[in-house]
């Protein structure tokens, strides 16, 4: 017999003693890397398409903004309660008949690479925002100034067409100032290789869809942010960004189920905190069968009890409105009420012929999983609706269908959505939401048009907001839309962090402070 | 296989490509969900929304845009990313070598971990200790490398915490990398620390992808070195005195791993696919994780690159199977 040199047991101490070191080098330290002193890492949960604020589709998302006002410097800043204030522009208004505008540019400013920020990079940028060509989806608002002059500090501009949100926009979607110097220098694509901005923080480091790492810029303008790095950890699943608070490996994340910041804000070295953002949750009503019965739409409105779904589905974090204006918003009106009152639901369905018995039937579409518990939210108002005499069968669908449905004016009688407006405008709520003319907008009906249309250039800005007002009672009247809820963002830190909670929902590093 | 063979795949190659190039072309022009509408801005005129579809192209007849669409792609040209605004080519070619430096990790851990739990279970056989080897294979096997991930991401990310559950690496390291194969760079450069901070990014989600197909590999060897063990000439050596662990790795373990390359190396091709969950839930910034966000921003140009990237990916990878199977077996060699 020829006798093995490898023995068991000699195979298993070799392999014992390869497998020591290895293991111990992978596992020894903490496994949540300790973060160096003076950086906050926020668990984020979406990733950075792109380093231009200016243009293309992640421009206009609300989601990216907290990145964006890290690294550049809106024209006009935005205070956490959406009113406005200075940033780079220091002052801006009309003359007299709005006729002009005047900004007027803060000195000392600099940008990431040292050089000054000047009014010809302010002129630059509202220019290039004007420009088709460059792609910015907002340039409607932007061309309706033009001929740009500078006086020292001082740019005017003559209002090609008059736009009462302009300075609002200036604090909102794509209202960033870039450099204009550097980026004729660079490129378009230069710039998204090493984008340099005027904000707070200067872009240090980035991974694609892994993370962004952030260093304080020595020469802003503004306080010094508490934190000289901050890394944005791209955490795009809920399951993820709660492991990654409670593994410690992120100081702060926000955008979790709410039964999960619930167990997590009761864990020893954390701490939740929420509030009210300005997006909301709402049902669109399209001008189809059935819902060309004012009794039907009225009907739906009334069947829903909103602070029940608000209670039990999420758990209290939300706060139940009847206009598409939420508290805070500048054409918010408490005196607007539309009262959960299912009898009378029944009966304005009876005076159309439909009862439980004999319900009145359509589609309501909505997402699974695209907004908390928005699914469970539809079912809920769908046996709701089924007491009264409309019996709803839910689609579901993905939020890409939704907008191509939308666009095409093809969605279904009832569709889930929500609505965001960071500038808290009635014009970029009720006005985008309901003026037919709008791709945006699924209830087409000439009533709205012909209320609204006055009110997208009025020059009188109480006059306007009360115009704004008086469509959205109409409109609660008519039961053209079924607002339903303001959302509440559910924010996680570590213990010892001051977070300052925006109502426009961005999570800004640079007011993160130790408490 | 002869070289016969092997011309005759490679040349089968472009039209598989042309093939899924049509396939995935149409399907994401029939589906719902329209790039355009995701980008529409509040206030967009008709004439604005045909400006911006103009712009990407999308205004033509389907038809020509995958003419269009071929033409340059045919020249390295797939396109611009319509989220990202970058060409998709460098945008795949920056991402891929995570993507196949964790494909390649898993695929290492579960081969030596199906060989070791094979010849565990070979050894144990006609036992009752055989079955909590069956057992623990089925189990590996019965749960799909997404729950895995979820399930290990829990584990030693949050309940003991060893191991960092996101990114690719520390966001803390100061290193610039000269090209994207991180580990493979930092492993010849000398520079051990770096490829041990990679490598802890790593192993969770590369142990993930490897237990179901580790799992595989080890029933698939097992039944292979029984079958093998039960033949003429493994009970010839035996009888002629050899020990059973010398006829195993000599005699029997060659011929047991022929099926298991050729049944694997197949199964290999869904631990690629596996890549596109697992890279998600561990936030790794590979090609799975960037092809959950194309189709969720509707990004058309990437999607293609992707999906063909892959596609070259599983060819090469069935072409380089059968490649070892005939290394292997000399009947195959020699026709």
């Amino acid at each position: 017999m020829v006798s093995s040199v490898l023995s068991r047991r000699s195979v298993l101490q070799l392999a014992g003693a390869a497998a020591l070191p290895l293991s111990s080098s992978l596992l020894g330290g903490d496994a949540a890397q300790a973060a160096a002193p003076g950086t906050l890492t926020i668990a984020y949960n979406v990733n950075l398409p792109s380093f231009d604020p200016t243009v293309g589709a992640s421009a206009v998302n609300p989601t990216i903004q907290s990145i964006y006002q890290a690294i550049f410097d809106a024209y006009i800043a935005q205070a956490p309660d959406l009113s406005f204030k200075p940033g780079l522009l220091t002052k801006w208004g009309w003359n007299e008949d709005r006729s002009k505008v005047t900004l007027e540019l803060r000195q000392g400013a600099t940008w990431h690479d040292g050089s000054p920020v000047t009014p010809e990079d302010v002129v630059w940028s509202l220019q290039r925002a004007a420009d088709h060509a460059s792609g910015n989806p907002i340039q409607f608002v932007w061309s309706k100034v033009g001929n740009y002059k500078i006086d020292g500090n001082t740019i005017t501009g003559d209002v090609l067409e008059f736009e009462p949100t302009l300075f609002k926009w200036m604090a909102f979607l794509t209202g960033y100032i870039l450099p204009k110097a550097y980026y004729e220098k660079v490129g378009a694509e230069g710039f998204e290789k090493a984008p340099i901005g005027s904000g707070p923080y200067k872009v240090d480091a980035f991974e694609r869809n892994a993370f962004l790492r952030l260093k304080a810029h020595p020469g802003y303008w503004g306080p010094k942010p508490a934190f000289d790095t901050v890394v944005f950890k791209f955490v795009t699943d809920p399951t993820s960004r709660v492991a990654e608070m409670e593994s410690g490996g992120s100081d702060l994340t926000f955008e979790i189920p709410y039964e999960e910041f619930d167990r997590l804000k009761a864990k020893a070295g954390l701490v939740g905190e929420t509030t009210p953002v300005s997006d909301i949750a709402m049902i669109f009503i399209t001008d189809v069968d059935p819902m060309l019965d004012r009794n039907v739409r009225l009907a739906a409105n009334h069947a829903i009890d909103k602070k029940a779904i608000v209670d039990r589905l999420l758990k209290g974090y939300g706060v139940p409105i009847a206009t598409l204006e939420a508290p805070g918003y500048a054409a918010f009106d408490s005196s607007i009420k539309v009262a959960y009152d299912p009898d009378l639901a029944k009966s304005l369905l009876g005076k159309s012929g439909y009862s439980p018995e004999k319900p009145v039937t359509f589609k309501i579409q909505t997402t699974r999983g695209f907004k908390p518990k928005d699914y469970e939210m539809i079912q809920a108002i769908v046996g709701m609706w089924r007491k009264v005499g409309i019996e709803a069968t839910i689609e579901i669908y993905e939020i890409a269908q939704h907008y191509e449905l939308r666009a095409r004016h093809a969605l279904a009688p009832a569709a889930f959505y929500n609505w965001g407006n960071a500038i808290g405008d009635p014009s970029t709520s009720t006005g985008f939401a309901m003026f037919g003319p709008s791709p945006h907008c699924a209830w087409k009906g000439k009533d709205l048009v012909e209320r609204i249309g006055p009110l997208w250039g009025e020059k009188d800005e109480a006059k306007r907001i009360a115009g704004w007002k008086a469509v959205d009672k109409y409109i609660a009247e008519e039961g053209e839309v079924i607002p339903l809820f303001q959302y509440v963002q559910p924010i996680i830190h570590k213990k010892g962090l001051k977070v300052v909670a925006q109502a426009n929902g961005m999570i800004l590093p640079q007011l993160v402070t130790s408490a | 296989m002869r070289w016969g063979e092997v011309v005759r795949r490679l040349i089968l190659i472009p039209p598989t490509l042309f093939g899924v190039a049509v396939i995935v072309f149409v399907l994401l022009r029939v589906v719902p969900g329209d790039p355009i509408a995701m980008m529409i801005p509040p206030g967009a005129s008709s004439e604005d929304i045909l400006r911006l579809r103009v712009f990407y192209g999308l205004d033509q007849p389907m038809l020509q845009q995958f003419i269009t669409w071929l033409g340059q792609a045919l020249r390295g040209d797939f396109g611009r990313s319509i989220s990202v605004h970058q060409s998709v080519f460098e945008l795949v070619l920056a991402r891929l070598p995570a993507t196949l430096e964790l494909a390649l990790l898993a695929t290492l851990i579960a081969i030596v971990l199906g060989l070791i739990t094979a010849m565990i279970g070979i050894h144990l056989r006609g036992r009752r200790a055989e079955w909590v080897v069956d057992g623990g294979v089925g189990i590996l096997l019965a749960i799909p490398d997404f729950l895995w991930a979820l399930i290990l991401l829990l584990l030693f990310g949050v309940l003991i915490p060893l191991l960092p559950i996101s990114g690719r690496i520390d966001p803390q390291l100061d290193f610039s990398f000269r090209s994207n194969f991180y580990l493979l760079e930092s492993l010849l450069t000398g520079r051990f620390d770096i490829a041990n901070a990679l490598l802890r990014h790593m192993i969770l989600p590369a142990l993930a992808l490897a237990l179901p197909f580790a799992a595989l590999v080890a029933r698939i060897l097992k039944t292979s070195l029984a079958e093998a063990e039960d033949q003429d000439y493994a009970q010839i050596a035996r009888a002629r005195g050899f020990s059973r662990p010398e006829i195993l790795l000599r005699e029997v373990f060659p011929n047991a791993l022929i099926p298991t390359v050729a049944l694997g190396g197949v199964q290999g091709t869904l631990l690629l696919g596996g890549t596109v969950l697992v890279e998600r839930i561990f936030s790794y910034e590979g090609i799975g994780n960037m092809a959950i966000d194309a189709v969720i921003n509707r990004d058309f140009p990437l999607i293609q690159g992707l999906v063909l990237t892959f596609a070259v990916l599983f060819i090469a990878l069935n072409l380089a199977v059968d490649l070892v199977v005939t290394l292997l077996d000399p009947r195959l060699r020699h026709g």
